[in-house]
């Protein structure tokens, strides 16, 4: 299939947009068309991107389905665009996690009801989302990730909850901060390097890019002040809290499950590989801020009296494990990191339907109003105890591998960074799962067990209802496959990650295996 | 040569993991509501458990193990992990233990659980236990191991749990998952220092690595430590040991399973595997025998002044679990294990003996019960010969395995290590203190006078399916131990031995140890046949003693007051008030003061100096008027046009001073 190869990755990206205009061509009454609209255009671009995934060369370092255009001449900007074993899961993620929130849809939208505006939003999203993902050219992935901030910031202000219009602004401003100095880092990159180029493969490539030492720690600094704000590292994640918990819930799963990740994406194709030894220099610090991520997340869980922005403060601390595996520069941590950006999308995104189907129910998102929902909806229960347990780590469940990898790589960093550092990280990392465990468990006790308040023992409410399943069982179904199977990931993204700390100083510097 | 059975013990565990998968899929549209799937495949788990036991065996002590494994995950060059299994006669009888008791279990708990509103949930989640406990005794690496270790502390949280109206319950369950996941982090940190020293999970390459002298000493003695706190975590011992008597909470029979039987002893069998990496470090043994010593003690103690039956076999499972550790601090690796055999047996049979006369009675505590000999025979009779074989009276399972660890301790301290004699006493104390505390117990609950409500209790002899497990239980309480008699014939050395075949011996030893537990029953009856509960010590002297253990010398107290509550209070909302107030507060003041920036630029400067030269020419610039609005328009194209600005601006600054 030829068409796959060069056009594969462009159609699942585009596809979306497409349907997003076809959806703004049909009339605002006709609800129906325009939810099926949005169904068969995800659920096409799905398709695409399955079809990418099963050609796939696994085991190949490399780029694979490329596709070169000259596109702004006058700034040598090219449509160029390619997926290595670093981005499939996440174009893949994007796409289910999309599709799934359309399903969502037919049994929920949120206030104030309005379709059209709505999934043509959804689906601008999407492409933006993917687009990220694809993206070998600055200026094309900076034109997708601000594309991205548009329909979200609407999602939030428009059909959000109490403080949509704080929480939407905030999240708007506060990435644009981040990009500005991103965007300053892709002009100083395009002006130092000889010929001038926007292409992240070529950035890449030894010789291209002249930098003096503070010039290049400069430029690293901008980008990963930008992505860190994405992803959110601490300190920058106060954005984070206020726009999940009121978000409505398909753009808190969509944030949760792809959003964040554009920002540890971001560090992994363009800041690292084509600043290595800049990244080698900021690593301990994004261990640090990481570890320390981990452990205040968990604490900020423990103080949340709100189901959902618990769940939001819970993303803290699971970005951090990813961030941790990140800054170790190791093949582990890497593939850790990717493993985890992926767990962390399915489980935390269930999560968040979750909280939004109980919110759909009782009005509340307050843990003290819920208890003995097990006595009520015992499925839904069930679901919420599997997704919590699952993300706080239990081996065989998917959360668990990133974090354990992660750790494990902290264990053993990249030989030029400091031990110390990185095992005093490890530990408290460590300390961290178990706050995680507690805060999850507690949070259980009180929502799921005791008995049930005499408010709701005589309303009837619905435990899962067939539509909100069909949205769920592919991720819940993933949970256990990616905890079982974890070769799932891991083998595509292992070959591209042993490529990029190929890169870092030390040339092929595996690990030696022997304890220093 | 290795045929047939050995090659499959793969499938044992996945027995139980079909079960699960059933039970939860459709057990409740079972006649026996999904029970019998549980039964089932335990039963085919035995069977192949008991082949595959005899297989072992039969190899000789020169059997060093068979090992099959397939790659599970790559994840990093020369990083990988094996999903594999490996049985040596440690595991065949561990297989053994967790089988049959698992099986005796689902047996038992189809008349104990009998009309339970969750009574199918409850079988499947027995499935995952028995599923995750095996998959930890067969794991060949460590990790694989680490995956069976955290799949029963859910299953156990779960089952602990099972009760959850009650808050009491669920409580329990999450002290019991929180306290040896704080052991496991230690455990997981132990296993990353062997995994890098040794570059591999695999449980058998890092032993030879030990070995072979591969890894520096200092790597060992870590690696032991960390992997120790596991230990501690999960098996209970001082000073993690304190979520096990709440585990109690849960029901009965799950209390013989996994808080008695089998998965506590996962800490001891852990130390057991990695026997290599602890042999090798002096201070690592030394922590193990005096954290198992004071741990034997100070549960014993606690163990004399419970009124609720179920939590004086829970002090007496730490107190032997503690027996066991310490066995392996002083080298004692064969009675170790044997003792994790026999205690399986009698143990599992106390526990489920408990549930008999809890059924009957309806009450945990003694001081309601007494009397109950003449009421439930077969109870009665089956729970005094467990109590006796606890008890260490010959020739009842657990005097056999007793008595080799305290010769065990006895040589250890002999052969120049001064721990050994810590060891020797505490065993020695503990022993009298057990027959004191089993007398008691067996005093108040079958003898005496009923102190049960007559009119509304009428106790009667459990059903059928609840007394063949005991009865089963009873006979290995009894025999049990007759495949470790010393001497030349000692049977189980040759099962399971770390190194040399060793055949300690010592009768004055023996008599010693017999003449200790003598005396610990007489003393204990003659004290509590009257069916007093407790010695009246409050008003004397010893009233602090007394207090002290009423108190669980406050190591609840000092947890909850002095780590849990102010971290879930005073530290969770400090740092949420540092979130909110000053973190958040520099992103909201950014905006702020960039808002007034503007302000002033509109008020002092534009209006004012520009818009002002601007009029003094002429008034019709003023339409340049309504730039306030620009910070709070909520317009996208006018943030963007900003931040393009911004970045244009900048960027001219920068190719200005670069060129």
């Amino acid at each position: 299939m030829n068409w796959v190869d060069e056009w594969g990755i462009t159609l699942a990206v585009f596809l979306p947009v497409a349907g997003a205009l076809a959806i703004l061509l049909t009339p605002k009454a006709m609800e129906g068309v325009i939810k099926a609209l949005a169904l068969v255009f995800t659920g096409a671009a799905l398709v695409v991107g399955l079809i990418v995934a099963k050609a796939f060369q696994i085991g190949e370092a490399g780029m694979q389905f490329q596709m070169n255009r000259s596109w702004i001449p006058a700034i040598n900007a090219d449509y160029h665009v390619g997926i290595d074993g670093i981005s499939l899961p996440l174009v893949v993620l994007s796409l289910l996690v999309t599709f799934l929130c359309v399903i969502y849809c037919y049994w929920h939208l949120p206030e104030p009801v309005n379709a059209k505006a709505f999934l043509s939003l959804t689906l601008l999203l999407e492409t933006g989302m993917t687009g990220s993902f694809i993206a070998l050219d600055l200026v094309l992935f900076f034109v997708f990730w601000e594309l991205v901030l548009v329909p979200m910031y609407f999602m939030i202000g428009v059909w959000g909850t109490e403080r949509r219009q704080y929480a939407s602004i905030k999240f708007f401003l506060y990435t644009l901060f981040g990009s500005m100095f991103m965007l300053l880092g892709f002009l100083a990159l395009y002006f130092q390097s000889e010929p001038n180029t926007f292409d992240m493969l070529e950035l890449q490539q030894a010789g291209v890019l002249n930098l003096p030492v503070g010039l290049a720690h400069l430029i690293f600094g901008g980008l990963a002040l930008g992505f860190a704000i994405k992803v959110p590292l601490w300190p920058f994640h106060t954005w984070l809290p206020d726009a999940h918990t009121e978000a409505p819930t398909v753009g808190s799963v969509l944030l949760a499950a792809v959003l964040l990740k554009m920002g540890t994406y971001g560090f992994l194709r363009i800041a690292i590989p084509i600043l290595p030894d800049a990244a080698m220099t900021f690593a301990p610090v994004i261990g640090i801020l990481s570890a320390i991520a981990i452990v205040y997340g968990a604490l900020n869980c423990l103080a949340q009296t709100d189901l959902k922005r618990m769940i939001a403060f819970s993303s803290v601390g699971h970005m951090g494990f990813v961030m941790l595996g990140i800054a170790t520069m190791t093949p582990e941590g890497f593939n850790a990191a990717i493993f985890g950006m992926v767990a962390h999308g399915v489980i935390t995104g269930m999560l968040f339907f979750l909280s939004g189907s109980i919110k759909e129910r009782f009005h509340t998102r307050q843990i003290a109003d819920l208890g003995g929902l097990s006595l009520k909806m015992p499925r839904m229960a069930g679901l919420l105890a599997f997704a919590s347990i699952a993300s706080l780590g239990l081996p065989g469940l998917a959360g668990f591998w990133g974090e354990v990898i992660a750790l494990l790589s902290a264990y053993q960093p990249h030989p030029d960074l400091s031990l110390p550092i990185f095992r005093t990280a490890m530990v408290v990392g460590g300390i961290g799962t178990v706050l995680t465990a507690g805060y999850f468990l507690w949070m259980l006790q009180r929502v799921n067990l005791g008995t049930l308040s005499e408010k709701w023992r005589k309303k009837s409410l619905p435990d899962v209802q067939p539509l909100e399943y069909l949205a769920w069982v592919p991720l819940l179904a993933l949970v256990v496959v990616l905890g079982l199977y974890p070769r799932l990931i891991m083998d595509a993204t292992d070959s591209s990650v042993t490529a990029l700390v190929e890169m870092l100083p030390g040339g092929d510097a595996s690990i030696a295996t022997t304890d220093r | 040569m290795v045929s047939n059975a050995i090659a499959y013990a793969w499938l044992i565990p996945v027995f139980p993991l079909i079960s699960f998968g059933v039970i939860l899929a459709m057990g409740k549209k079972l006649p026996g509501k999904g029970a019998e799937v549980g039964i089932l495949a335990l039963a085919a788990s035995l069977a192949l458990s008991l082949a595959v036991f005899f297989q072992t065996i039969g190899q000789g002590g020169d059997f060093h193990g068979y090992e099959r494994a397939v790659s599970w995950l790559t994840f990093g060059p020369g990083s990988e992990l094996e999903l594999g299994f490996r049985v040596d006669g440690l595991a065949a009888v561990m297989l053994v233990i967790v089988s049959l008791v698992a099986l005796m279990v689902h047996i038992y708990s189809t008349g104990y659980m009998a009309g339970d509103r969750r009574y199918t949930f409850y079988f499947a989640m027995l499935s995952a236990f028995t599923f995750s406990m095996l998959n930890l005794v067969l794991a060949n690496n460590l990790l694989q191991m680490l995956v069976g270790w955290e799949g029963v502390g859910v299953c156990s949280y779960l089952l602990i749990g099972h009760w959850w109206e009650e808050k009491a319950n669920s409580n329990a369950a999450i002290k019991a998952f929180i306290t040896t996941r704080i052991g496991d982090v230690g455990f997981i940190f132990g296993i990353f220092v062997l995994f890098w020293a040794a570059g591999t999970f695999n449980i058998a390459e890092i032993s030879e690595a030990v070995d072979l002298g591969e890894i520096a000493p200092g790597v060992i003695t870590a690696a032991a430590v960390l992997l120790f706190l596991g230990a501690i975590g999960k098996s209970a011992q001082f000073p993690l040991h304190v979520w096990l008597p709440d585990a109690m909470a849960g029901p009965t029979p799950v209390s013989a399973l996994i808080h008695a039987a089998t998965m506590v002893v996962a800490g001891v069998y852990l130390v057991a595997r990695m026997y290599t990496v602890f042999f090798d470090s002096a201070l690592a043994l030394n922590e193990v025998a005096v954290i198992g010593s004071i741990t034997m003690l100070i549960a014993a103690f606690l163990a004399l002044i419970q009124d609720d039956l179920k939590k004086v076999l829970a002090y007496s499972t730490v107190s032997q679990l503690g027996y066991m550790i310490a066995g392996l601090g002083v080298g004692a690796y064969t009675a170790s294990v044997f003792h994790i055999w026999t205690h399986a047996w009698f143990k599992a049979l106390l526990f489920l003996g408990a549930g008999s006369v809890i059924h009957a009675v309806h009450t945990n505590n003694m001081s309601s019960m007494g009397g109950l000999r003449s009421k439930m025979p077969i109870t009665s009779a089956t729970f005094i010969i467990g109590g006796l074989a606890l008890a260490g009276f010959p020739p009842f399972a657990g005097f056999w395995s007793k008595d080799e660890l305290v010769v065990g301790a006895y040589e250890w301290a002999t052969h120049g290590h001064p721990v050994g004699w810590f060891v020797f006493a505490s065993m020695l104390i503990t022993a009298f203190l057990t027959a004191c505390y089993v007398a008691r117990m067996l005093a108040l609950t079958f003898f005496g006078k009923p102190k049960y409500d007559a009119e509304h209790v009428h106790p009667h002899e459990s059903p059928r399916s609840m007394t063949t497990p005991l009865l089963v239980l009873c006979v290995l309480a009894i025999a049990g131990g007759w495949v470790g008699i010393p001497g030349e014939a000692n049977l189980f050395g040759q099962w399971v031995h770390f190194g040399d075949l060793h055949h300690g011996f010592s009768v004055p030893i023996m008599l010693g140890s017999i003449a200790l537990a003598v005396a610990g029953f007489g003393v204990g009856w003659a004290i509590f046949r009257h069916g007093k509960t407790s010695v009246d010590l409050k008003g004397s002297a010893w009233g602090w003693v007394y207090r002290l253990l009423e108190n669980k010398y406050y190591l609840d107290e000092i947890y909850m007051r002095g780590i849990v509550r102010p971290i879930r209070e005073q530290v969770a909302r400090a740092t949420y008030w540092t979130n909110q107030r000053l973190i958040d507060q520099v992103v909201n003041l950014a905006a702020f003061v960039t808002v007034k920036v503007g302000f002033a630029t509109y008020h002092g400067i534009d209006q004012p100096l520009i818009d002002g030269a601007v009029n003094g020419v002429g008034r019709a610039a003023g339409v340049l008027g309504g730039k306030l609005k620009f910070w709070q328009s909520g317009y996208m194209q006018r943030y963007a046009a900003v931040l393009f600005l911004s970045v244009t601006l900048l960027a001219g600054v920068y190719l200005f001073i670069k060129f």
